[in-house]
């Protein structure tokens, strides 16, 4: 049964909405940073008129810092759909499950252990690591009865993640230099990002956009139960997989190349559910779309809230998401303990 | 009943508490055996003799100095850090009837450690004012989760999911409030990312160990109701406790414990997630296991200590160690949770 695609009426004033958006925060953040400038000055860096090397230098990283920013954003959004669809379970969150501190884990031991030193180098150890933590996370929580509740999930995500963050402190302690290398990358910030970053992780993206939009329809099925699914010819299990990796790609890339940063697939797919309804097909595209502004606006803020420093992403996101996982938890149907 | 099955009965009864005091004395024994051992050990190892005659007072060339500046003060704040924690742990899973539930995974002890970091980077504020403030919002934490939790019906499950995010608003303040911190406050972070026994100074102390020296009592005499609370709430309410009151007593207790711990070491990771299991498991339930569980407590960090200190070329913070140990039994709990569908 292949229903045509039926969007919200809402669809259109939301999508313009978080475009506006978007675009405010791309430009917002290219205005501001550690350094005040003029509109005159990044105008000038943007176009080459200006005089200044150095300004040009400072808005040529910030340009990339937003592009780069945006990207995570939109992966981390499709993350968040699907890790929530393939788990049916609205708590579902990369950083939640622990695949994050998976991923991080295994970057760690590849810097300590086989000296590398570039993304391009430890992306596959991000990713295997990524991987072998959401098995395991959702092997363990789905154990017993009931499948995967809530609770066990985050039960499970919540102690293999601080088991990861005890072991990524105790190999990191006795190399100061790997750890003042990754002492900011592993709160997540997108500020180290360049445009080598940038292509590494466009493919991730991509792949894992295409699974995303391939699996979406079955996930919908999912959504209805095993047995009705199966009923209605959707091959779950094979398409659950699909959807399981691409998620795992897409959050295992971005926290290769910029660091774990939590909770921004969480907001972004409730975000757009509560707006739009709970149609994969639609969540897929416009959560992209709301990860990308919430990361790019919670990096705006991080470095003014930061200054003359600067707040890394993944704290902000920390500090906005676990209000909604409270929310969430409050109204989640938990049996008592 | 016959006479015969009253006599075995009593028998076991008896087998029982002796079988809690012998545990409770080794546990004593092995706790006091850790304090001399970091007493001992380091740098240089002194023998038993130095040690005694530097406690006592005397002034023994080259040990003095570092047995009572150093090694004392570190000694000291393993022994009651871990007590305190072992405690408040016991406390919380048994009254909560779940092992789940403690001070760590609730999100208490993240609390007081972003109080403490507070106060400390940002109001640089004295040690008491940092362990008050400490205290304040680890209460403070428990209110808010209990509120937040309690919906039409209160469920430990949510209570835990709660906790869960509490702790990673908290976190990220402290992340925050590090970033803040001036250069030479840094070597701290440590201690309040993970919890540390290092450069711990004898001043400090004395907030922790009153809270333990007058805490631990009133916990002690209230084990009764707690053990009766443990049963679930009616049958406490038939057996004539006070409920309620029994409640506030004991989480009072146990978060001024969690906390005064955490102002002094920072929050040393499943320590007071272990203690209690693993003290129930060796003494048994014939009696309430506050003491025994503050024991374990005590030997899990001062142990977990030692092997950091010496075990490895580098010295690794206690709270690397207990997390390390502490992740994968909660994770074997998780499951054993789940195969009998507790969860």
């Amino acid at each position: 049964m292949r229903r045509g695609l039926f969007l919200p009426k809402s669809f259109f004033p939301v999508f313009l909405l978080f475009t506006a958006l978007l675009v405010l925060g791309a430009i917002a953040s290219v205005l501001f940073g550690a350094r005040s400038l003029s509109v005159q000055e990044v105008l000038g860096g943007l176009f080459g008129a200006g005089e200044g090397v150095y300004e040009a230098s400072v808005v040529q990283k910030r340009v990339v810092r937003t592009v780069f920013s945006l990207c995570c954003g939109a992966a981390l959004g499709i993350a968040g759909v699907l890790m929530q669809a393939v788990t049916r379970n609205p708590l579902a969150d990369p950083a939640i499950l622990g695949v994050n501190n998976g991923a991080a884990f295994f970057v760690v031991c590849g810097i300590s252990f086989f000296h590398m030193n570039t993304a391009r180098e430890y992306i596959w150890f991000a990713l295997a690591g990524a991987l072998v933590t959401a098995v395991f996370v959702l092997g363990i929580g789905s154990m017993g009865r009931g499948g995967a509740s809530p609770l066990k999930l985050v039960l499970a995500g919540a102690s293999t993640s601080a088991a990861l963050s005890s072991l990524v402190t105790a190999v990191l302690i006795p190399r100061l230099n790997a750890m003042d290398e990754f002492r900011f990358w592993q709160t997540g910030s997108v500020g180290a990002g360049t445009w080598d970053s940038f292509w590494l992780l466009l493919p991730f993206l991509l792949v894992g956009a295409i699974a995303a939009a391939v699996s979406a329809p079955a996930m919908n099925a999912l959504a209805l139960g095993d047995e009705t699914a199966t009923g209605l010819g959707v091959k779950t299990a094979f398409m659950r997989y699909v959807a399981a990796l691409a998620g795992v790609i897409l959050c295992g890339a971005v926290t290769a190349v910029a660091g774990p940063i939590g909770f921004v697939g969480l907001l972004s797919a409730h975000v757009i559910r509560a707006l739009l309804g709970p149609d994969v097909r639609v969540l897929v595209p416009m959560s992209a779309l709301a990860g990308a502004v919430i990361l790019t606006v919670s990096d705006v803020a991080g470095r003014l809230i930061g200054r003359p420093g600067e707040l890394e992403v993944g704290v902000l996101t920390a500090f906005i998401g676990a209000p909604l996982l409270i929310m969430l938890a409050m109204k989640a149907k938990v049996r008592a303990v | 009943m016959s006479t015969l099955a009253i006599e075995l009965v009593r028998r076991a009864r008896l087998r029982q508490r002796s079988r809690w005091t012998a545990v409770t004395a080794a546990l004593a024994v092995a706790a006091v055996a850790l304090c001399c051992a970091m007493l001992m050990l380091g740098n240089t190892i002194y023998p038993v003799r130095d040690v005694a005659a530097v406690l006592l007072g005397e002034e023994v060339k080259g040990a003095a100095f570092a047995v009572r500046t150093i090694r004392l003060p570190r000694m000291l704040a393993g022994l009651f850090a871990g007590f305190a924690f072992g405690v408040s742990g016991y406390v919380f899973q048994t009254m909560l009837r779940n092992p789940l539930a403690n001070p760590n995974v609730i999100g208490i002890t993240a609390g007081s450690s972003a109080a403490a970091v507070f106060c400390i980077v940002v109001l640089q504020a004295g040690r008491g004012v940092t362990s008050a403030a400490a205290v304040i919002a680890g209460l403070l934490t428990v209110l808010v989760i209990y509120g937040l939790a309690r919906g039409r019906t209160f469920s430990v499950g949510r209570m835990i999911l709660v906790g869960i995010g509490i702790q990673a608003m908290c976190n990220s303040a402290i992340t925050y409030l590090l970033l803040i911190a001036r250069e030479y406050q840094l070597p701290a972070a440590v201690r309040w990312l993970t919890g540390s026994l290092n450069g711990i100074r004898m001043e400090e102390l004395s907030w922790l160990i009153a809270s333990v020296l007058i805490f631990t009592p009133v916990i002690v005499l209230l084990s009764r109701p707690l053990q009766m609370l443990e049963l679930g709430e009616q049958t406490a309410v038939s057996l004539g406790v006070r409920t309620d009151r029994t409640r506030v007593a004991l989480i009072v207790g146990a978060v001024v414990l969690s906390a005064a711990a955490t102002a002094v070491t920072g929050p040393i990771a499943a320590v007071a997630f272990l203690a209690g299991p693993i003290a129930v498991r060796l003494a048994g339930t014939a009696r309430a296991n506050v003491i025994p569980a503050g024991l374990v407590g005590a030997a899990l960090v001062l142990a977990a200590d030692l092997v950091g200190q010496f075990a490895f070329p580098v010295k690794f913070p206690v709270g690397i160690l207990t997390g390390i140990i502490g992740a994968p039994y909660l994770l074997y709990l998780i499951v054993r949770m789940n195969r009998k569908g507790e969860l």
